[in-house]
């Protein structure tokens, strides 16, 4: 497929929003104008990123399993979307996530060990002991906090997009939602915003084809895809096979330059599966149909670019075993140390005096009296 | 009489309305062919199809906003916000739009819908799946505000909810779902069908809204709670042996001021117990109208347990949760008083 200029008019990009942008063939091969100018050493950073991602979610969801922690969410099938966009961006820029990016976690280097204390709930948890499993904040990793309240953090980034943009500063935000969750007012109040100010802001929809139990249509439709929301906001929109990480990176950063080059928002479609459940709360069963990952035509994205690692001549089954068998130890040795502080099952948890820090800068009378109440 | 769960009661509660009056629709997030994220509404897309019964997109304003024009055009609609959390979308509809519909048009048009949220916490949802926003809806005109505690009332509540001709906010604590929850969250969990609440009579009932109902008669002091917290207060009295009598407001507005005097004025002391934060709560309005009106019949300052003014923690759930030792602590404090 044609990769236009980085300034085409949006009118010559509007096709895209009904096509889709891939880079691996069926065979593994990386072909056509979008092949991102990534080394084998990327490529297998890229690989080890998504099979991080899949071990840690397998190990989390048996620790759940085993009654360590209350709640999770897997990415599994969707690993690529975030692992190859954070590597397209730069240091400095800013996610604004939903709950199913942990890849930009991990692909940040951000401490595994850290986010399995916030998942722990433990006296190591960064953020306390107050928030929910999974939802991370790492302003250093360029990670906002993640809300339970869906669709919020879409006009957020494209304010801190402006910001960037007024303080004259190079640095992006990113944008991210579920297709299901686009149905709400702030995905359509964000790319008013973007599209009016022309913020540098790359606005992801991850239409994993699913919103828990409800399939994608009924976010999208009548529209014939969800890029389709670009287009009456004059927004660029492509699709993008979102299982192909070369093409995840490669759009990112069509997306990241135009950003940076001040050309204004673009908005990315991804087109992948929700693999797994919804949730650690969720059963799939009664409402899914059989086999449909089997049937989803866009194959797995580990297994796409571990195949073409190994066409490049790059990778094989040895490297690949023992590159999961590193990753394997690595997420058990975190898991062990992160189990030491406790957990929300264990009860070693933040002391409850820390519940009233943060509600203010500072803590106001009412909140010192209940303070003092509550260790009673 | 079957026992049924809470869940079990209120989708019993759809069952009945909907078959008895073909205006009423049922929709909202994974509502329909699913059933609900807590399955009250299971069953209902098979039995009355899908244009009674239906899923909706991700957009509570959306989903509260067409319930009114539905409204408008002569249909009931009972509509399900999956968490409470999850109204604040919704609450420019709900506020600005649905309660105020009557008095801005002088009758002309009204709104005769039902909200239905899950509620409270207890459950390890963190911030996001706890809340209890209730004092955002008592304290605006136009709005009836029911909190359930137990299968019997909500499936009686519910039915005159949506046979109500004005918006109905009908808040689900989910901790008691499943059973009457005592506070002590290490102990097992009692299921309905141990207790005489869970008893649901077939076919239809309603409680009238604006009633509230004695939980347990005692004369050292009066309980004034809903929800959960219901149970909870049974539980305090009954471990440290006070006589207290619970009243489960179970309407918040219209309130029951008759069955509040009555016994604060029998007691002469009086506790107000709920789960959402304290500052501006619907406690203060209780504790005002007991000032009020029993001002001569207290012999103790009224005194207030509810959740502390912070948003609702995962890990520390049960220190924010006003469980049995902090009701009864305070109960033991307004006896001496
Ligand atoms: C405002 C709001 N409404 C409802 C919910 C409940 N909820 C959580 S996730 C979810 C489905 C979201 O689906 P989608 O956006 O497609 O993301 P995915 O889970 O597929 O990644 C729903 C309805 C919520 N968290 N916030
Ligand atoms: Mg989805």
């Amino acid at each position: 497929m044609k990769k236009p200029e980085l300034d085409e008019k949006v009118e010559r990009v509007a096709l895209m929003r009904k096509q889709l942008v891939r880079v691996l063939d069926d065979d593994g091969q990386a072909v056509g104008e979008w092949v991102p100018d990534l080394s084998v050493d990327d490529k297998i950073a890229g690989l080890r990123d998504m099979m991080t991602v899949r071990t840690f979610d397998a190990r989390m969801l048996r620790a759940h399993r085993q009654g360590k922690i209350s709640f999770y969410m897997q990415a599994l099938g969707e690993e690529a979307i975030a692992c190859g966009q954070q590597r397209a961006l730069r240091p400095g820029d800013m996610h604004f996530p939903t709950y199913r990016q942990q890849g930009l976690l991990i692909a940040a280097g951000y401490p595994i060990v850290q986010m399995m204390n916030q998942i722990l709930s433990n006296e190591e948890d960064p953020l306390k002991g107050r928030q929910l499993p999974v939802l991370y904040s790492a302003k250093s990793h360029g990670f906002f906090s993640i809300s339970g309240n869906l669709a919020t953090q879409y006009p957020q980034a494209v304010g801190w997009a402006m910001a960037s943009a007024m303080r004259g500063d190079t640095a992006i935000a990113s944008a991210w939602i579920g297709e299901g969750a686009s149905a709400e007012n702030d995905f359509h109040a964000a790319l008013v915003m973007a599209s009016t100010y022309q913020a540098p802001v790359i606005l992801n929809i991850v239409n994993n084809h699913w919103a828990i139990s409800t399939p994608e249509d009924f976010a999208r439709g009548a529209s014939a895809t969800f890029a389709d929301r670009g287009y009456g906001f004059s927004i660029p929109a492509i699709r993008v096979d979102g299982n192909d990480y070369l093409a995840t990176y490669a759009a990112s950063q069509w997306a990241a330059e135009r950003a940076r080059a001040n050309l204004g928002p673009t908005l990315l479609e991804w087109i992948t599966l929700r693999r797994g459940a919804h949730s650690t709360s969720d059963d799939p069963s009664v409402y899914r149909p059989d086999h449909e990952s089997e049937q989803f035509p866009l194959a797995d994205p580990i297994d796409r670019l571990r195949q073409h690692l190994t066409a490049l001549g790059a990778w094989d089954d040895d490297r690949h075993e023992s590159l999961q068998r590193e990753i394997t130890a690595e997420i058990e040795t975190a898991l062990a140390e992160a189990d030491s502080h406790g957990s929300v099952k264990s009860g070693a948890v933040p002391g409850p005096a820390t519940m009233f820090d943060d509600v203010f800068a500072e803590l106001p009378r009412h909140l010192r009296e209940q303070r003092g109440q509550v260790g009673e | 009489m079957p026992s049924m769960t809470m869940v079990e009661a209120i989708r019993d509660a759809h069952m009945v309305a909907m078959e008895g009056d073909d205006r009423v629709v049922v929709f909202g997030e994974d509502v329909g062919f699913f059933g609900g994220v807590f399955r009250c509404t299971q069953g209902l897309q098979e039995r009355f199809g899908d244009h009674r019964c239906f899923d909706a997109p991700i957009n509570e304003s959306a989903i509260v906003g067409a319930a009114i024009g539905m409204a408008a055009y002569g249909l009931r609609p009972c509509v399900e916000m999956q968490f409470a959390d999850y109204m604040y979308p919704a609450y420019d509809q709900i506020v600005s739009e649905a309660a105020r519909l009557r008095h801005r048009s002088a009758g002309d048009f009204t709104a005769p819908i039902v909200v239905r949220m899950p509620s409270g916490g207890g459950i390890f949802g963190g911030q996001t799946h706890s809340q209890s926003p209730e004092a955002l809806f008592t304290h605006v005109a136009g709005l009836k505000t029911v909190v359930v505690s137990n299968p019997y009332d909500a499936k009686g509540l519910l039915i005159a909810a949506i046979e109500d001709d004005d918006p109905v906010i009908f808040l689900e604590p989910k901790r008691v779902y499943n059973g009457p929850f005592d506070g002590h969250h290490d102990r097992p969990v009692v299921p309905w069908s141990k207790h005489p609440l869970g008893d649901v009579p077939e076919g239809h009932y309603t409680v009238p809204l604006g009633e509230a109902r004695v939980h347990r008669a005692g004369s050292d002091l009066t309980v004034l709670t809903y929800g959960t917290l219901v149970h909870v207060a049974q539980t305090a009295a009954e471990e440290r042996g006070v006589d207290a009598e619970i009243i489960d407001l179970r309407t918040l507005v219209p309130l029951d001021v008759d069955a509040i005097v009555e016994s604060v004025a029998k007691t002469g002391r009086c506790i107000v117990l709920h789960e959402a934060t304290l500052t501006s709560g619907f406690g203060a309005e209780l504790s005002a109208t007991v000032q009020e009106r029993c001002f001569y019949h207290l012999e103790a300052p009224i005194t207030r347990v509810c959740g502390w003014d912070t948003p609702y923690p995962h890990a520390l759930e049960w220190s924010y949760f006003p469980g049995p030792d902090r009701v009864g602590r305070a109960m033991e404090e307004v006896l001496a008083a």
